[in-house]
């Protein structure tokens, strides 16, 4: 057992527990975030629509509808000082018939009321089809939000961990919480390998938080995962500006139409309640209702451009909405059931965080050298022919391109594996670099990354995982199967 | 930024760029090879079975073998390879950029440019195969590259998605390796592969080969459990009540392969739908003129010499542009798949080319028997071919007599494959 005592300990890093961790790392505090995976962003932030929303959606006067309003103008500053790329293209939900514009000016009116700036309804097809020229010609009109826009959450995710780490914040990986002591002057974290003392746990486990609340005897919610399947289509495959939006069904805002950082198009999500809190298989069911429900907006969707479906779980509370409060357990306090927008919500619900601890009487000073920018390495693929020669005569690992869909070179994979909080795993040389996300998607570079993360990492190939213990690649060299068959007889 | 001046620019090392080198060469003109791999020879290395060759070299080859008969040549030409560098862009004015660790960006100013930059597999996401995404999925081709050349085993137990010639190779392969490989599946009610290649690979080593199914679920979380696969209708729906759970560590998929043309689609050079690879004349010229295609770019063979053919092919009609003696075309015809044809290369015919014989490629849409493959112009049927067999993962090579011998006016063909009894109607 460790003998320091944490001020605070997070439980979970996903964008939530991140947000949070970069925040508290600002003040002269001991924080640490435990994680079971193997990386940050193993959970639901890494495969949602990544979308900011500009806010009208939420019910007025719940924490949903509270949080994303104050967390979407966060972003470009947050963004800015993290390298991570955000861009405000602005956000469509498109009527396709005349009851339609009825449901944009409800959408409307609740936006005045959550006091989202700039929205307007535009009824101009000939305006819209200008705008957004993929549309379909049914489009009688939309709503449109600018200050909507997107943003890779697993790039976010990271770079606020990494800034929160070099600034502090300790991390703890493969490290499932398994129980809580809660002792007279601090509380035990217990996983499978250790135990962490702490004075104070934001329990920001996603689908998981009802369970970590439990371990406290606070039984007062469940959460309910609710899976969304995505179809992500190749980069340009068609021309898309906005996030389009179909009219919102009574559980979801539909499945949409958008675009990444990156450019490509993807389509879902749908919305289907399911028990199993790890189940993130997609479905036929659910990818044909995608493709379904995509072809409404755009009717000739080039489904054979696909390179990868997922799911990610939306962690639904019994009410609906955010659970982020202290509890009867002093020193515990819940930021449970962050569904949709919790990506948004993120940067406030960390804003509100401090505000909290400070009202229980955490003394937060700020910690001077606090370095709010995270410098990323180069990329090679968005520089300029030119850039690229210097950066290549400086190192030339930039020369030697590893991912030929997404021009990863070797030096940027060696730099996610030795950066602060380094890749590990196949998956996180993906989230952090991008290699193995393109079209091919690893078929010409897995073995190659697996070689480089075996050097960088100086560890055996066949200990090299895709996303941690028991996903390891390759089961042995060649003829050890007979040797084993031969030995065992 | 170093400048380089050639002839031709030939990017892609494999045997249908080595191939395209040396007959440039043996024309005389002054050929650069570019290659993003530390060696010539492209996809050939990892294919160390036998069955390369027999057309050319009248030989039974390795890979590896075949791509070292091209390999001396080249050296013995004295080309130039410009190794470990890859083709980052091209422009139709042919200006290449390529990027290695030594020069940095290079701008290399060709003549005339020779595509041959090979294919890569179609994934499981592709063909949108549902289920949990744990370790243990991998196309073929890359379990191929891991055990034939890294000696690295990616599972124990296959299940393998797709009857593509490199999955019933790799069901063998594994096989010797002492790999348990529970089934071959495919969705079609014949194999996509060569019919060697089910009987080698597969009957000869009681693999079974289960037609007319699908995986319709992956499982596990961190690696493959197994997969459930289901018979499909005739819309290649699943059919309830056939599911069936097949135990595995290991899927791997051999579903087709896509020629790789993300340069060419960059630089402007129309692509053909149905083959993904650049639209062509009889000289192998893309919609740029002086830029030329070859090899699984173009479109996917099942016979690499086949593929080097059509290299040596694409070389001298390379080197006969720069030696200013390709005529530009006055027009154009087209050509174009009929009934049951899949598709059809090249799919212009040059007039400068009608009083010359005509090499078409083609594949049938569905297999069939004693068929005639039958050339329509102005709604006659100018010239036919019997063939015993029109399947799909065949294709079929027909010579088309020169067009002047059968019109005054020459004009668009359509070519199809018609039951023998049924021609002409
Ligand atoms: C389909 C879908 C689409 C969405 N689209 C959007 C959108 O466009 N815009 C938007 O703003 N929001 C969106 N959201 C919501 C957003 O993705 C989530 O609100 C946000 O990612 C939640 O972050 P989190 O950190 O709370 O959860 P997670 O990212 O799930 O993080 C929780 C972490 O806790 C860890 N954990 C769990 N149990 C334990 C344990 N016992 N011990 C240790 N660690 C544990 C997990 O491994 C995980 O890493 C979407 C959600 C879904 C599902
Ligand atoms: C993974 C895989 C496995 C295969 N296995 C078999 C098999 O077992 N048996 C079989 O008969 N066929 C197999 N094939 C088919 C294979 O494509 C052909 O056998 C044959 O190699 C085609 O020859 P090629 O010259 O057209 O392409 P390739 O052999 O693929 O050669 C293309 C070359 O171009 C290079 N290149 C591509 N882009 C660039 C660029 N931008 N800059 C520089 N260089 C570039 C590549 O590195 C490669 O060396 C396989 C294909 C793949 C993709």
């Amino acid at each position: 057992m460790t003998e320091e005592i944490f001020d605070c300990c997070i439980i979970g890093a996903g964008v939530v527990g991140c947000a949070i961790a970069r925040r508290l790392a600002q003040f002269q505090l001991k924080t640490a975030v435990i994680e079971k995976g193997p990386d940050v962003c193993c959970g639901t932030s890494k495969a949602n629509s990544g979308i900011v929303h500009a806010g009208y959606a939420a019910q007025p006067g719940t924490l949903k509808a509270k949080f994303n309003a104050a967390g979407n103008p966060l972003f470009d500053q947050v963004c800015h000082e993290l390298s991570v790329p955000f861009a405000r293209i602005g956000t469509f939900v498109v009527a396709i018939t005349d009851d339609g514009i009825k449901v944009l000016e409800k959408l409307y009116q609740r936006g005045q009321e959550n006091k989202i700036p700039k929205l307007q309804i535009i009824t101009d097809t000939q305006k819209i089809r200008q705008m957004e020229p993929s549309l379909t010609p049914n489009v009688t009109g939309v709503l449109y939000a600018p200050t909507g826009g997107i943003v890779s959450p697993y790039d976010l995710t990271i770079g606020l961990a990494e800034n929160a780490y070099v600034n502090g914040v300790q991390f703890f990986f493969n490290s499932e919480v398994v129980g809580i002591d809660i002792k007279e002057r601090y509380k035990v974290i217990q996983t499978r390998s250790k135990e962490i003392k702490t004075h104070f746990i934001l329990n920001a486990a996603g689908v998981h938080a009802d369970e970590i609340s439990r371990m406290v005897g606070l039984d007062y919610f469940t959460i309910t995962p609710r899976k969304g399947e995505y179809i992500l289509l190749d980069k340009k495959c068609i021309e898309l500006n906005h996030v389009l939006f179909p009219i919102p069904t009574p559980i979801s805002k539909g499945i949409v139409v958008s675009i990444t950082m990156e450019g490509h198009i993807f389509l879902g999500p749908n919305a289907e309640t399911i028990e199993d809190k790890e189940d993130k298989s997609t479905t036929t069911e659910g990818l044909n209702e995608i493709i379904e429900g995509a072809r409404k907006l755009v009717p000739d969707i080039p489904v054979n451009e696909a390179i990868v479906t997922y799911a990610g779980l939306r962690a639904v509370s019994d009410n609906n909405d955010f659970i982020i409060e202290p509890t009867k357990v002093e020193g515990f306090i819940n930021v449970a059931g962050i569904q949709s927008p919790g990506l948004t919500a993120s940067l406030a619900i960390a804003e509100y965080i401090v505000e909290l601890l400070e009202n229980l009487g955490v003394k937060l000073s700020v910690k001077p050298n606090f370095n709010p920018i995270r410098e990323i390495p180069p990329r090679f693929a968005t520089l300029s022919n030119e850039e690229r020669h210097q950066l290549i005569l400086r190192n030339p690992d930039y020369g030697h391109i590893i991912c030929r869909c997404e021009y990863v070179t070797e030096a940027e994979i060696k730099a996610a594996i030795h950066r602060p909080l380094g890749a590990t795993t196949l998956d996180g040389v993906k989230f952090r670099t991008r290699a193995q996300m393109g079209r091919c998607h690893g078929g010409f570079c897995t073995n190659r990354i697996l070689e480089i993360l075996s050097r960088e990492l100086q560890v055996p190939i066949e200990q090299i995982s895709k996303k941690g213990p028991k996903s390891e690649l390759i089961v042995g060299k060649t003829k050890d199967l007979w040797r084993i068959t031969v030995e065992g007889n | 930024m170093k400048e380089i001046k050639v002839d031709i620019a030939v990017v892609g090392g494999g045997p249908a760029g080595l191939a395209a080198a040396i007959a440039a060469r043996e024309q005389g003109a002054d050929v650069l090879i570019i290659e993003r791999d530390f060696e010539l020879g492209g996809i050939l290395h990892q294919c160390i079975h036998n069955g390369f060759g027999l057309h050319i070299f009248k030989e039974e080859l390795t890979g590896p073998e075949f791509a070292q008969r091209y390999i001396n040549r080249v050296n013995e030409l004295k080309i130039p390879a410009k190794l470990d560098t890859m083709v980052i862009s091209i422009s139709p004015e042919k200006e290449i950029i390529a990027v290695n660790k030594i020069d940095g960006l290079l701008r290399i100013k060709a003549g005339a440019i020779i595509l041959a930059m090979g294919c890569r597999e179609r994934t499981r996401h592709n063909i949108l195969v549902p289920g949990s995404r744990p370790a243990g999925i991998y196309p073929a081709g890359l379990a191929q590259r891991l055990v034939n050349i890294e000696g690295f085993m990616p599972g124990k137990r296959f299940v393998i998605l797709g009857s593509g010639d490199i999955g019933m190779i790799m069901a063998r392969r594994l096989t010797w390796e002492g790999a348990k490989v529970e089934a071959v599946v495919e969705i079609q009610p014949y194999p996509s592969g060569l019919i060697r290649n089910q009987v080698q690979c597969l009957k000869d080593y009681n693999i079974p080969l289960i037609l007319e199914h699908t995986v319709i679920q992956v499982h596990g979380h961190q690696r493959v459990e197994g997969v459930t696969i289901a018979k499909v209708d005739e819309k290649w729906r699943p059919i309830p009540g056939t599911e069936r759970f097949i135990e595995c560590d290991t899927l791997l998929l051999s579903v087709g392969l896509i020629p790789e043309n993300e340069l060419s689609k960059a630089a402007g050079i129309e692509i053909d739908p149905k083959t993904k690879g650049p639209i062509v004349t009889n000289f192998l010229e893309t919609s740029i003129p002086g830029i030329f295609a070859c090899g699984n770019v173009l479109q996917v063979h099942d016979l690499i010499d086949n593929v080097a053919l059509e290299g040596t092919r694409a070389g001298e009609m390379a080197a006969t542009y720069i030696s200013r003696k390709l005529e530009v075309a006055e027009s154009k015809i087209s050509c174009l798949p009929g009934t049951n044809v899949g598709y059809v290369v090249p799919q212009f015919i040059s007039s400068r080319a009608f009083s010359d014989k005509i090499t078409f490629f083609m594949r049938a849409k569905k297999p069939q028997r004693n068929v005639y493959v039958e050339f329509i112009m102005n709604n006659q049927q100018i010239y036919r071919k019997f063939t015993k067999f029109a399947l799909p993962s065949e294709m079929i090579k027909v010579n088309l007599p020169p067009l002047k011998d059968f019109a005054e006016k020459i004009s668009d063909i359509t070519i199809n494959i018609i039951p023998k009894g049924e021609e002409g109607q």
